[in-house]
């Protein structure tokens, strides 16, 4: 599903990935763990398309609208309450019954009280959470989560150890993250950038 | 009929943003106001008609340069714009979606300006509406690709303005023409042919703009 062949990528002078080979199938978990720094996020913008590569090639062997990208930033608007963000992004992917699917997802990830505030008015745990709603919004068959866990309390990490567990082998998954271990047990594949 | 489906999801939340925030118009119908004032009192009292039609259209083009520098701030902010560039739906309905909010904030600024302007200099004839509608389809068109150019940019603010205003010359050449001259029919028509050339051309580089 992913392939990359001596993928690298610069920022002006400064270089962040380096002759990267790797080969991810369907429905495999990869782990990819590493300092600030160390090019992890570069990686997982790499694969959705939000960044083009420098050196090597990478390949995605899905359109982009079957991907599933959770970002540092929630990437939802802060005048709009999560109800008008998630609706947005529901006629865009052209999601089927995308009332009930927003209302599921909102309700699992405990914003349904909150589904009329404004984002601005959110937490950062309650913007990881609705960040959360917006990735799996469409049923996407790639998931690349980028620090997954960020801002969420006990409650809400179990949440994302849920969506991990039962995609596992039924979607492919790209996890970035510092704290390994929730994902270690699920992994099929695991990456340390230096 | 689902590309103009996106686009009018696209365009209701840019309007929606804008009547939740109130961060473009209202600082669009100061600025013309106050703009128009100014060039009251600056301007000679015995001062041509062109001359005052001069200033109203370059106004008109600050004004749209003002609201065109706002067009991307709320994408800017959370990256939002990479959210919508990840969506199946094609890029240029983000540009066009945008373009037409662009459109409804100028009519709005303009259904204040030119009353303003028939009170302190000269009555606001046909060619002169003809002239400002047909000006707004280039300037929201182009400008609308070129604040998105911007809004990648740290350098913005200064970008913006040094892309935008060569480019519209052709609009305030064709603007004030209309408003002068006795037959303004040509001026209309190099008016239509330059929303019609600039419109294809920011429509079919969207795309290339906000990918990388």
């Amino acid at each position: 599903m992913i392939s990359a062949r001596g993928l690298g990528r610069r920022f002006g002078s400064k270089r962040v990935l380096r002759d990267l080979d790797l080969e991810v199938r369907s429905g495999e978990l990869l782990l990819v763990t590493g300092p600030n720094g160390s090019g992890k996020s570069t990686l997982l913008a790499l694969m959705a398309g939000l960044l083009a590569p420098t050196e090597g090639e990478i390949e995605v062997d899905l359109p982009r609208g079957r991907i599933g990208y959770l970002a540092h930033e929630a990437l939802v608007y802060k005048e709009l309450t999560a109800l008008e963000n998630l609706d947005l992004y529901g006629r865009l992917y052209h999601v089927p019954e995308r009332r009930e699917t927003i209302g599921a997802l909102l309700e699992r990830f405990g914003l349904w009280e909150s589904r009329h505030q404004r984002v601005g008015s959110f937490s950062r745990g309650m913007q990881q959470r609705l960040a959360l709603c917006r990735v799996l919004l469409h049923g996407p068959e790639l998931l690349l989560l980028d620090e997954p866990y960020s801002g969420l309390d006990a409650s809400a990490r179990t949440l994302v150890d849920d969506v991990l567990a039962e995609s596992g082998g039924s979607r492919t998954l790209v996890v970035a993250s510092h704290e390994p271990e929730h994902v270690r047990p699920l992994a099929t594949q695991a990456l340390a950038l230096a | 009929m689902t590309y103009f489906a996106d686009v009018a999801a696209l365009a209701r939340k840019d309007i929606l943003l804008e009547l939740r925030s109130r961060d473009t118009l209202p600082a669009m119908l100061l600025f013309v106001v106050s703009a128009l004032v100014v060039f009251h009192f600056s301007l000679p009292s015995d001062a041509s008609a062109a001359a005052s039609t001069g200033l109203l259209w370059i106004a008109l083009l600050f004004t749209a340069l003002l609201g065109l520098g706002r067009a991307f701030a709320a994408e800017r902010e959370q990256r939002v714009l990479d959210g919508l560039v990840l969506a199946p739906c094609d890029r240029s309905a983000i540009w066009l979606a945008k373009c037409l909010g662009v459109l409804v904030f100028l009519g709005v600024a303009e259904a204040v300006a030119l009353p303003a302007y028939a009170l302190f200099f000269e009555p606001v004839g046909w060619e002169l509406v003809a002239a400002v509608v047909l000006a707004d389809l280039g300037l929201a068109a182009v400008g609308t690709l070129l604040a998105a150019m911007a809004a990648a940019s740290r350098a913005r603010e200064l970008l913006l303005p040094l892309l935008f205003l060569p480019l519209v010359i052709p609009v305030v050449v064709g603007g004030v023409g209309a408003t002068v001259v006795d037959d303004p029919a040509r001026y209309l028509g190099f008016l239509a042919l330059y929303d019609l050339i600039f419109a294809i051309l920011s429509w079919a580089s969207f795309e290339y703009v906000v990918a990388e």
